[in-house]
């Protein structure tokens, strides 16, 4: 590629970046200034999202459901107040459901339609997940997708992929990894990714 | 598809300010989520476009829609202020509303989902349209997002789980050894 090419490429995107940050700085300012939103909501709404909802809260959920069995039943029965008993509830999580990996059944969540996503415990979708190729993808070639997130299943194991297409949101209970029942309550939740609650990966093996 | 660390939240600083305002202009009540996303869905640029993108250009509609640049401009029926953000996320906006009929279908159910390609905001994915599945749980009743979207009202309708074996949606020997289950209305369903 000629050195010109990619400084034309590189302004081009500056560039078109530069006009979604105007157009955004405009909406923002005439929808503050006619009394719509409040400039100190918005902040508090990144800061939500930035530092307290993120996948640490489904962890949390994954890590009480293997050391507790009465809530690991609570959690497959009524995923909505097993998790709402830990505090965690509200937008895109009001109606949860579990579904739980074990030795013959992997789960995989996709929204095909849009990218809904459990945030009230797992915080703000990756990229990945709301791209079309995962959303065509995951109901289509599960093994294929996984294999790219380097999770290879035993050929007997069933993949069980859910659809998210309405308001119901599901999360993933990842196997517990063998050797650690030794580990405390937060140091299994250390080991539960974000990827692991949602299928496309596996928890962490302690260290 | 590239997997991505936890923590990169966004790309750039012009999206969680696009968050932020769509979160919080939802919260105005000038429109619904349905309808939000209804917009999205709708933009005639979503396949070029990226995430916040869709969210951007569907939210410059909904505005410019909700009569909020006129003068007068519509009213808000409320304002989201700072010191009530934690309890209004944590509060939601559930969507389950009391039954007025018993449910058609029972867990275990043969339905055939409809075929028809409506061409208003539907939640049914194309690739179950016309396919043959199974009850297998019932999820009360759900707004309804199909009359939702366009103003025509909640019409909370019976929601279900619909399991699709592989060979019937996909037409192929099960070579992936998968289930895919959608969450379904009542209306897009027909006996089997």
């Amino acid at each position: 590629m000629h050195d010109d090419d990619h400084e034309h490429g590189s302004q081009h995107e500056a560039s078109a970046v530069g006009a979604l940050e105007l157009r955004v700085r405009a909406l923002e300012t005439v929808l503050t200034q006619k009394g719509y939103v409040e400039t100190a909501a918005l902040d508090a709404l990144i800061d939500a999202y930035q530092r307290k909802i993120g996948p640490h809260n489904g962890a949390r959920v994954v890590a009480r459901s293997w050391c507790d069995p009465k809530f690991h039943r609570w959690l497959l029965e009524d995923a909505t107040a097993a998790i709402a008993s830990l505090g965690f509830t509200g937008r895109q999580g009001e109606h949860m459901v579990a579904v739980e990996n074990t030795a013959d059944v992997h789960n995989l969540v996709v929204c095909t339609l849009c990218s809904c996503y459990p945030w009230s415990v797992l915080g703000l979708p990756p990229t990945w997940y709301k791209s079309a190729a995962y959303r065509a993808r995951a109901v289509k070639d599960p093994r294929g997708v996984l294999h790219e997130f380097g999770v290879e299943l035993p050929a007997a194991m069933r993949i069980r992929i859910w659809d998210s297409t309405a308001e119901v949101r599901y999360l993933v209970v990842p196997r517990r990894p063998p050797g650690t029942e030794h580990l405390s309550e937060s140091d299994l939740a250390a080991l539960v990714t974000r990827d692991s609650m949602i299928g496309t990966g596996l928890p962490r093996a302690p260290a | 598809m590239i997997p991505e660390p936890e923590g990169e939240l966004f790309h750039a600083p012009w999206e969680p300010r696009v968050m932020a305002l769509t979160l919080a202009m939802g919260a105005t009540g000038l429109w619904n989520i349905d309808m939000s996303r209804a917009a999205r869905e709708t933009l005639a640029h979503y396949r070029s476009l990226s995430y916040y993108e869709i969210w951007l250009a569907a939210l410059e509609k909904l505005v410019a829609d909700s009569g909020a640049l006129q003068e007068p401009a519509t009213p808000p029926l409320r304002v989201l202020r700072a010191e009530l953000v934690a309890a209004t996320l944590a509060r939601g906006s559930p969507f389950t509303r009391a039954p007025s009929r018993p449910a058609r279908f029972a867990v275990g159910d043969r339905v055939r989902m409809r075929a028809d390609q409506p061409t208003h905001h539907t939640r049914l994915p194309g690739y179950a349209r016309g396919k043959i599945g199974v009850v297998t749980r019932l999820h009360g009743v759900h707004v309804f997002p199909d009359t939702n979207a366009s103003g025509q009202g909640e019409c909370p309708q019976w929601l279900y789980t619909i399991a699709f074996e592989e060979r019937e949606l996909w037409g192929e020997e099960p070579a992936q050894r998968s289930t895919v289950s959608v969450d379904a209305f009542e209306p897009y369903l027909d006996p089997f």
